[in-house]
């Protein structure tokens, strides 16, 4: 028989659906600005693999000659994003929800089991627990990729005033490279995570807006085989 | 109860709790989309939403509250220097200027025409050399070595009345171009009122004969060929602040 089980907290899931939103504006924004001085490229030497970002890019998501309201709105929500941000890490740190998603010594194996299984190279699937192995690397990669975003951000909006932190992260230049690069790696995440959502399937899903999962119980199978 | 009941029971609960959290996060969706046309439809001060043009001057206080003289902007090396700094920006440096004929006005509080100073006036205060960034608004950044005198001195010397001023507006000749600085920013030790270029004097394009050189400030604040100095207790107009741009723009 199946029963109910609680899965995400009712804070989680707040703090999750608010990200959500806040990372998407801050990422929007953020390419608003990055246009008007587009200089980062994959490439060896004098050959570019691949330009950020070519103009169909530029065109199809309407961002060129936005710079002075990417500015505006990025400083808006900045603060909406470090306060979220901050609460949340505050909320994993004081109820005790950091253990089930910060890595443990089993996580690195863990992860590499969850790669070889997702890729069909290996057929058990791994243990799981509320967040398995790759799970638990991610998230906290992501809020350390928030924390970094939040640093670098400060040393290219004041690299004056906070000259020091600048040259910390080796000049305004290379700060806002780490910027960028940060950037990427959110929405890296964000596509590898809505996959893995959609993987998951539904109850994955719900359990992230309504709390809980639906679980089957063995006992109860057992006792009533079919 | 029997296990069928159980079953169904929890059933129950999950499709109620299901609805709930659907019903709520739908609303929290509609919301803040609300949230969001409003904040997009609002009407513009500065080319810009008037609550995103608040939360700037809410920036603005915060960056002011930590700002200080002590609070350097970084310095290079002579090695460091590019020979041949990327230039932007030529509002304001039309034809039909004569650099030998040039001085520059000084107003003060009520705009009222004060005096004048000449080029070997400024070159008279003591003479200061750096190497500092030029951040372009755009997100790039310059290395340049700048000598000129410092807008504090210059005003000790030469508008000594004005120096509790709140707020500095410079001009070019033809007044096409204009930015507006808060005391703490222009009396900064490392603002200069700058007439030598990576060794060189100014040119045309670079400014010539005086610009201001101020590294706590994006470059838009850096104006070139200033013909007009005003000492203001008013926030003075500023060119790109006027184009959506932060007023205060500060490093």
């Amino acid at each position: 028989m199946t029963r109910l089980e609680e899965k995400h907290p009712l804070a989680i899931r707040w703090f999750h659906w608010i990200s959500f939103p806040l990372l998407f504006l801050m990422v929007w924004s953020g390419l608003l600005v990055y246009w008007a001085n587009d200089m980062y490229r994959v490439g060896l030497g004098e050959t570019t693999l691949f330009h950020f970002f070519p103009d169909w890019f530029y065109r199809g998501l309407n961002i060129a000659q936005r710079l002075a309201e990417g500015m505006a709105l990025h400083f808006f929500f900045m603060w909406l994003f470090v306060l979220n941000g901050v609460t949340y890490v505050l909320y994993l740190a004081f109820s005790g929800e950091w253990r089930k998603v910060l890595p443990d010594r089993h996580s690195l194996r863990d992860a590499v089991l969850v790669a070889l299984y997702d890729l069909h190279l290996r057929k058990e699937a791994p243990r799981q627990g509320l967040y398995n192995g790759a799970q638990r690397i991610a998230y906290t990669s992501v809020i350390a990729m928030a924390m970094g975003s939040v640093v670098t951000g400060l040393a290219i909006y004041k690299p004056a005033q906070l000259s020091w932190l600048a040259r910390l992260l080796g000049g305004y230049p290379m700060a806002r490279w780490d910027h960028f690069w940060l950037m990427i790696g959110f929405v890296s995440f964000f596509v590898v995570h809505v996959a893995q959502v959609i993987r998951a399937g539904w109850d994955n899903f719900r359990s992230m807006v309504a709390g809980y999962s639906l679980v089957e119980d063995a006992e109860a199978r057992h006792e009533f085989p079919k | 109860m029997n296990s069928r009941n159980k079953e169904r029971n929890s059933e129950r609960e999950a499709m109620a709790r299901s609805r709930r959290a659907f019903l709520t996060m739908s609303a929290a969706a509609v919301t803040g989309y609300g949230c969001w046309a409003w904040l997009r439809s609002r009407s513009q001060e500065g080319g810009v939403e008037w609550p995103l043009r608040a939360i700037l001057r809410g920036n603005e206080r915060v960056s002011e509250a930590y700002f200080s003289n002590g609070h350097l902007s970084p310095t290079f090396g002579q090695s460091q220097v590019n020979a041949d700094p990327r230039r932007n920006g030529d509002v304001g440096l039309g034809e039909g200027f004569e650099p030998e004929q040039w001085v520059l006005s000084v107003r003060g509080y009520d705009n009222a025409f004060t005096h004048q100073v000449t080029m070997a006036q400024i070159r008279e205060l003591p003479r200061i050399e750096q190497i500092t960034q030029l951040n372009c608004i755009e997100g790039w950044t310059v290395i340049v070595q700048w000598v000129g005198a410092r807008f504090a001195d210059f005003t000790a010397s030469y508008a000594p009345q004005f120096r509790n001023a709140k707020y500095v507006s410079m001009k070019t000749p033809d007044r096409a171009y204009f930015v507006g600085l808060d005391s703490a920013s222009v009396f900064h030790t490392q603002t200069l009122l700058c007439y030598e270029m990576n060794g060189a004097d100014l040119t045309g394009a670079r400014g010539a004969p005086l610009r201001l050189v101020i590294p706590v400030k994006y470059g838009i604040k850096n104006i070139k060929r200033i013909g007009e100095i005003a000492y203001t207790n008013e926030r003075p107009q500023d060119y790109w602040a006027n184009e959506g741009y932060d007023w205060y723009a500060g490093l």
